[in-house]
């Protein structure tokens, strides 16, 4: 099961690489919740899978899956929920003024802002 | 007090709350921030003399045992380093009273300011590895904010870059941060420290730990991975960059500091043999960026980039002396990072440009302006009686000890250039025929120039007083050289 995990996490570092260089701004952001997407999911698989019940106190259930990964994750998906929002709005900010989405001409010096 | 060490953290975060209330009344929002910033660096006054007292300072919140639940450890590097930056944001947000102006003010600068104190001072205090990744997106989170501010063509462009590459940097960590989980199954440091020391480091961990440089590396900016910061810095106000380029970078280095010493000193002929080639890697592009440009802002922030190269190498020699160096360098480059940006903030205030081509004898007009630019540029360099001799002294040593002659020559030849690019500044700005500049009036040139002018005695002072200050940077050092110590402190309370 780790196995097709780390398979499965390194096909979605590989798309987000992909998509992080590409020209589209659009992109860009597909590409980063592609790569947040994959460290949650490593958390995951780190943590082990190991464990039947759900972490929570139960009657006769002594096998529990490991608890803290799962803080964990939820921890970093709300940041980078948060920071997903963030990169969004300034994305869309970024289109209004600057005019354009391509990444390579979103460039200057002091004499050309 | 247990508590104590919280404080630094608590302070600027509830300060902050407050300042959410009322974004449009300016005067209430300035009088509250100066409030909560003094109240904050009386609390890390204290923090200081009593972890310099009583030893190292750990708190495991909510009264769970050292490993299970979160842990805040102050030893004497933290908390000198909590006290720093305190003093840094205090002259800042003086500074801003007179720079920053009202539009950005009525839209939350001051509470961004606080968010990012408080993501810096809990990075500094934290010791705990998630935590400290959680500190980093407060403080990261809040440099959004700050560089953003304003909502200028050049400042959405480079605010962009600045976060994916945070964005890409911080997936980075928490990677890193599930392997390090499922090879010691733990996050408390010090717990991780132990378990390593346990194990001994084997390749994986060797792995992880160049992972760890590699994050903290690019919140850092060391060799290769500096690319996003000279462009990203120089898009937002000064102050903001004086923000930026004092605190943000630091932490990074703080966060190497402690992982190699802490947590990865056991395989040191890979780790630090890398860690230093990169350290003199970062010193040579920084040197060449430095001299490369004829614009204020640029030659400062390639000073950045020289810092953190000369801290580091001083971390990767792993003696006393090396390491004593960089935590004297460290904090004397934030003081001085921080003054040197006023100055220049000042500058531009009075010539409306940051082009050096463009100016000249501002020695006539504004004196007390040049001479505090030329004690600052000497301190920078390191000239004796200043705040850089004595660290650059001791890392120097360090690599003479260790037997790495030519690093230690770079660091000696970088300083030649360093003062090079900084008095290029004085001689191209402050002599030379006087070229016509801005009417400033007096009151602002003095709210600029005297918060700018305190930074600058400070570093004076901590030149001067390097024999008072001496004690702390020993026992700091001394925490970093036996992490022992550190492990003890937090694991058998």
């Amino acid at each position: 099961m780790e196995i097709l995990m780390s398979v499965i996490i390194g096909f979605l570092f590989m798309a987000a690489v992909y998509l992080i260089l590409s020209r589209s701004l659009i992109r860009v952001v597909i590409g980063t919740g592609l790569l947040s997407h994959g460290a949650h999911l490593l958390i995951l698989t780190m943590g082990g899978f190991s464990g039947s019940a759900p972490p929570v106190l139960a009657d006769g259930v002594t096998d529990f899956v490991d608890p803290l990964p799962q803080a964990l994750i939820l921890t970093a998906i709300v940041i980078s929920f948060g920071v997903t929002a963030v990169f969004l709005v300034m994305a869309y900010r970024a289109y209004q003024e600057l005019e354009t989405d391509n990444m390579t001409l979103l460039k200057g010096n002091d004499e050309h802002d | 007090m247990i508590n104590l060490l919280l404080f630094p953290v608590l302070i600027p975060f509830l300060t902050a709350m407050i300042l959410m209330f009322f974004p449009k009344r300016v005067s209430a929002q300035r009088a509250v921030t100066a409030v909560g910033m003094i109240a904050s660096v009386i609390a890390s006054i204290f923090l200081l003399i009593t972890v310099m007292r009583d030893g190292v300072q750990a708190v495991t919140l909510g009264s769970w045992p050292a490993p299970f639940g979160i842990t805040m450890v102050s030893d004497p590097l933290s908390a000198a380093l909590v006290l720093t930056s305190n003093l840094i944001t205090l002259a800042i947000v003086f500074y801003s009273f007179r720079s920053i102006g009202e539009g950005r003010e009525k839209h939350f600068y001051y509470p961004a300011m606080m968010f990012m104190l408080t993501g810096v001072n809990g990075a500094f205090t934290t010791g705990d590895i998630f935590n400290l990744f959680v500190f980093f997106e407060v403080l990261l989170m809040a440099s959004y904010v700050l560089i953003v501010l304003g909502g200028e063509k050049r400042q959405l462009r480079e605010s962009i870059k600045y976060i994916l590459v945070n964005i890409v940097s911080s997936a980075f960590f928490v990677t890193t941060v599930a392997m390090l989980y499922s090879v010691t199954g733990t996050l408390n440091m010090a717990d991780i420290a132990a378990k390593i020391t346990d194990i001994g480091q084997s390749g994986i961990l060797t792995v992880i730990a160049v992972m760890l440089i590699l994050v903290f590396g690019l919140k850092g900016a060391i060799f290769p991975l500096y690319f996003w910061l000279p462009s990203s810095y120089a898009a937002p106000p000064v102050p903001v960059l004086a923000l930026f380029g004092a605190l943000l970078t630091k932490v990074g280095v703080y966060a190497i500091m402690r992982t190699v010493t802490l947590l990865f000193p056991h395989d040191p002929g890979f780790t630090h043999e890398m860690l230093m080639i990169l350290s003199i890697l970062t010193i040579v592009a920084g040197c060449i960026g430095a001299l490369a440009y004829f614009d204020l802002k640029q030659i400062v922030i390639y000073n950045i980039i020289i810092a953190v190269g000369v801290i580091l190498f001083g971390v990767a020699q792993m003696n006393m002396a090396g390491l004593e160096g960089a935590v004297f360098y460290l904090i004397h480059d934030m003081f001085i990072k921080a003054g040197l940006f006023m100055l220049i903030g000042v500058i531009i205030a009075v010539t409306g440009t940051s082009n050096l081509r463009e100016m000249g004898g501002l020695m006539k007009t504004y004196p007390a302006l040049a001479w505090t630019w030329l004690i600052a540029a000497f301190g920078l360099a390191g000239i004796p009686p200043l705040s850089g001799f004595f660290g650059k002294l001791l890392i120097v040593q360090g690599a003479f000890e260790a037997d790495n002659l030519w690093g230690g020559i770079i660091i000696l030849a970088s300083s030649l250039i360093v003062l090079l690019s900084v008095i290029r500044i004085f001689i191209h700005a402050f002599w030379g025929e006087p070229k016509p500049v801005k009417a400033t009036s007096k009151q602002i040139y003095r709210g600029l120039f005297v918060p700018a002018a305190m930074i600058t005695a400070l570093t004076v002072f901590y030149g001067v007083g390097t024999e008072w200050l001496r004690p702390v940077m020993f026992d700091a050092a001394e925490i970093l050289h036996q992490p022992s110590i550190y492990i003890d402190a937090v694991l058998k309370e």
